[in-house]
């Protein structure tokens, strides 16, 4: 397929940069990310993907539009409040850029359906507010050998860390088992800056694109934290194979997708 | 007593020689550290493997973070 004028306008500014080109611009408008989350990271996430031409985005969320949402959920406006964050989203995504074409669900990820909705993307962006979600992306992307991005956010702090298969650990090689509900604080209960969204949201995107056009090196092996407070950027290097995880290791004992407990986000963060 | 010096989250620091890791965590003030991974070195360590492991001179140690929010 060749590039109409409007699309080589529109994508000049990647067509130009050595590393992308019109080989690299092909690859993105060919690729399909799906976005689990459609708040304070998968916002920023998706609106980049969406200008950057990925052809195909999917938007995964149950929830509503709430007030206390745009703070940091720059996808939604006030327009929306009370509308399904996926049509809200895709509006937005559909009215930056004509080429994208966006795909809805309108659901919380669980073990029944998170196969089925990663199996036809090229990477998987995990914009949850909560670690049982956190886990099930982990454990299914392992599964299915699906590279993902992984990320967190809560106060004036962030990190996040992209898996790739057999190119580095994975979050339960990390951390290996989520922690009990409500031991560790929500975004709900100990707050966190809007901006904080747009700086690992936007960061989640760069690794999708890099991974796509295959420029670079990934967070693969290393996770990267963020303080806003200290402006300290820090990159953990993480073991390149932890042999004992149970979901990646050389014995896997995690074989079959786990729903743990919801902790108390209840969604509408 | 002989100090010996570790790197802490990227930090030159000096500690009393044999203290074990969880001695650190307490005097560094990791805030929940049942839910926090030790990297020491190449290796990822959980809390309980904290207390049985003795520190040495030179050993670099990165404290990880359960951080939940994307804030959906």
């Amino acid at each position: 397929m060749a590039f109409t004028n409007e699309q080589i306008e529109r994508y000049s500014r990647h067509i130009i940069l050595k590393e992308v080109g019109v080989k690299g611009q092909k690859k993105l408008l060919d690729s399909s990310v799906l976005i689990i989350g459609a708040g304070g990271l998968g916002a920023p996430a998706a609106m980049y993907l969406a200008a950057a031409g990925v052809g195909t985005i999917g938007i995964a969320d149950a929830d509503e539009v709430d007030l206390s949402n745009l703070q940091r959920q720059i996808i939604h406006a006030t327009k929306d409040l009370g509308k399904a964050k996926v049509i809200s989203a895709k509006e937005t995504m559909e009215a930056m850029n004509p080429d994208v074409k966006v795909n809805t669900y309108r659901t919380f990820v669980s073990a029944d359906n998170i196969t089925e909705l990663i199996k036809d993307y090229d990477f998987i962006i995990d914009g949850t507010d909560n670690f049982p979600a956190k886990f099930l992306i982990n454990d299914a992307c392992v599964m299915a050998k699906k590279p993902f991005s992984h990320a967190g956010i809560i106060r004036f702090q962030g990190q996040l860390m992209t898996y790739v298969p057999g190119e580095g650990p994975c979050y339960r090689c990390i951390f290996k088992n989520p922690p009990p509900k409500d031991a560790v604080p929500t975004c709900k209960q100990a707050g966190v800056i809007g901006a904080m969204g747009g700086v690992i949201g936007s960061l989640q995107a760069m690794e999708a694109i890099k991974y796509i056009v295959g420029i670079g090196k990934l967070l693969t092996g290393s996770l990267l934290t963020y303080d806003a407070l200290s402006m300290e950027f820090r990159k953990i290097k993480l073991p390149k194979k932890v042999k004992d995880c149970p979901v990646c290791g050389d014995e896997p004992t995690i074989l079959k997708l786990i729903d743990y407990e919801q902790a108390e986000c209840d969604g509408a963060l | 007593m002989n100090n010996m010096k570790v790197t802490v989250s990227g930090e030159s620091r000096e500690y009393e020689n044999g203290i074990t890791l969880l001695e650190l965590v307490e005097a560094e003030n990791v805030e929940m550290p049942e839910y926090v991974t030790a990297s020491v070195n190449d290796e990822l360590l959980g809390y309980h493997d904290f207390e049985k492991t003795v520190l040495k001179d030179g050993d670099v140690i990165e404290f990880l973070y359960f951080m939940g929010g994307g804030c959906i």
